[in-house]
């Protein structure tokens, strides 16, 4: 791909709540066509990490450097125009909205005539069907509701959001929580598949038995202190396990 | 067989997907049973005075409804209904041209608004309490300011008058206002980026933030075209009636709300549509002007406001439930 290096890079990131240290000095990269499982038991400050790549929280202390440049991501618009989209667990979708409305949410097209710009439904709907079709999904209407869906078609549509708009990481937060085992697994296989199409994957989760088989590399996590990176093949489920429940 | 049956249904989930759909049943049988009731209902004279009095509720109540998709109440939009034509025409009255002061004073409400937004986002106190709080404010200012003698409207406000209120053709300028707003209200809801984003912001916060909706942003814009719609509405009043109170648009606020939600819109935040409130503005309309017409004793009002507002969310639900079914 001619890309050198990583495609982000965290150095030593400290996050402070009050006097409370949620992160202290982690370091985490993510590869180009990588998938990374971040993984630590509740309390870890998993998701407090992936909330300052996010944009979601501004660091105390560190560096982010995304395809090799220093960035500051002072908001999620931020992240997002870089190209790192996340799939938060109860934040992914909007369960009133239709589909095609979750799909181009925040970046809506527009038709312009001279200073009026209305919704350009049409295209909105063609997309976002071919969108869907990506991951897979498929769907009577772009207009369907999303509360409607099921726990995974509705993660799916997350997903095709983020490859529809070229997303260059992908970072999904215990996507595979209150999900059945079927729909499990077509959660792994999208992750998977983004690999395939170059979208490199930061998988956040609790669950080693999901993680375990997709990801390159495992990060672990443990009371805001990292505990080690490991290449898959360096490890295995019931390692990773004692590392994780130790401290 | 199976996509013969989908097919067959796909008429009834059409129907059954209508929004407005249960509110314009309940709007059609009240109207039939006040015909039967009244024979005079449906006469030309009637239905003038409910279409001239329509607009004032109905205006106020599609600025709730867009704040209520935000995810947020407003409870001083009757407060600031009576003060804006009451400081109307106090500035009028300082010889300040008609315009200007509409103007001025719509700016103003604007202005309430925008205060009602930053104190509940800036605090993150619940919007009930600050516009619980803003409502008594308000309403004591035009207490205070009129002393009990509100001001008139000076003879220099009648081309004003005419503009909002006048005679045009077979309606009332009001009633384009409303249309007219109501139309652009759709708009801004159903074709423009910043709808969606209202949609968003109501339906789920944080889903909105994430994907980097400016959610204060937009929260504010819904306070502030509530307020001013509250105060136009006030103005539009104010005209109708040439006499300004200060006690006008009491109780108003929850009329609106139940307008709001009689059409489908969700308390919660996240869905409802203007259309629909104008449907739920009309059957409120209907009956207060039903009752008199059948003799009925004023009090019936809020009894039948009230029924009507649980059974049309009930409806609601009830159809949300088919349609799960039925797909």
């Amino acid at each position: 791909m001619g890309e050198n290096g990583q495609l982000v890079e965290l150095t030593r990131i400290q996050k402070y709540f009050g006097r409370v240290c949620a992160l202290e000095n982690v370091s985490l990269d993510v590869g180009y066509n990588e998938i990374v499982g971040l993984v630590g038991d509740n309390g870890a400050g998993k998701s407090t990490l992936i909330k300052v790549l996010s944009g979601v929280f501004p660091p105390d202390a560190g560096e982010i450097r995304w395809r090799g440049n220093p960035v500051v991501f002072k908001s999620p618009a931020d992240a997002i125009r870089a190209g790192i989209e996340t799939i938060f667990q109860e934040t992914a979708v909007v369960d009133s909205m239709t589909v095609m409305r979750n799909i181009f949410m925040g970046r809506e097209l527009v038709r312009q005539v001279g200073p009026f710009r209305w919704l350009d439904i049409r295209t909105m709907a063609r997309e976002s069907m071919a969108a869907l079709e990506l991951v897979d999904l498929r769907l009577r209407s772009p207009n369907a509701v999303v509360g409607e869906l099921s726990g995974g078609q509705r993660q799916g549509v997350a997903i095709a959001r983020a490859m529809h708009f070229k997303t260059r990481l992908l970072i999904l937060d215990e996507p595979t929580n209150n999900l059945s085992v079927k729909e499990s697994k077509r959660i792994l296989d999208f992750i998977v598949e983004l690999k395939k199409q170059g979208i490199s994957s930061l998988f956040i989760t609790h669950n080693l038995n999901h993680v375990y088989p997709v990801a390159d590399r495992m990060f672990v996590l443990s009371h805001g202190n990292e505990v080690g990176v490991f290449r898959k093949d360096q490890t295995s489920i019931e390692a990773l396990t004692e590392l994780i429940t130790l401290k | 067989m199976a996509n013969e049956t989908k097919a067959a249904r796909q008429p009834v989930i059409s129907l059954l997907a209508f929004r407005e759909l249960s509110s314009l049943v309940m709007l059609a049988v009240v109207v039939a049973v006040f015909f039967f009731i009244a024979g005079d209902f449906l006469s030309r004279d009637n239905l003038t005075v409910i279409l001239e009095t329509a607009p004032e509720l109905g205006i106020v109540a599609a600025g709730v409804t867009v704040l209520m998709i935000c995810g947020e109440f407003d409870l001083s939009v009757g407060s600031v209904f009576a003060l804006a034509p009451i400081f109307t025409a106090s500035v009028m009255n300082w010889g300040v041209p008609a315009g200007i002061a509409f103007v001025a004073v719509l700016v103003f409400c604007g202005l309430i608004g925008a205060l009602n937004g930053f104190v509940t986002l800036r605090f993150g106190i619940p919007s009930f309490i600050t516009t619980l709080g803003a409502m008594m404010v308000w309403r004591g200012i035009v207490l205070l300011v009129t002393g009990g003698w509100p001001p008139e409207y000076p003879p220099a406000a009648d081309p004003l008058k005419m503009i909002i209120v006048g005679k045009m053709g077979l309606v009332y300028a009001s009633l384009i206002w409303y249309g007219g707003l109501t139309l652009l209200l759709w708009i801004l809801l159903e074709r423009s980026k910043f709808g969606n984003w209202i949609f968003a912001t109501g339906g789920n916060l944080n889903a909105a933030r994430v994907m980097g909706i400016n959610t204060g942003r937009v929260k504010l814009f819904g306070f502030i075209i509530t307020s001013l719609l509250a105060g136009f509405a006030g103005v539009v009043q104010g005209f109708r009636l040439g006499a300004l109170v200060p006690s006008a648009g009491t109780g108003i606020e929850l009329d609106t709300i139940a307008a709001s939600v009689i059409g489908g819109t969700v308390l919660s935040g996240g869905i409802g549509t203007v259309f629909g409130t104008v449907i739920g503005t009309f059957l409120i309309r209907v009956i207060d002007n039903g009752l008199i017409m059948a003799r009925a004793p004023g009090y019936w009002f809020r009894v039948f406001i009230g029924l009507l507002t649980i059974v049309a969310v009930i409806i609601n639900i009830s159809i949300a439930k088919r349609m799960r079914r039925l797909k």
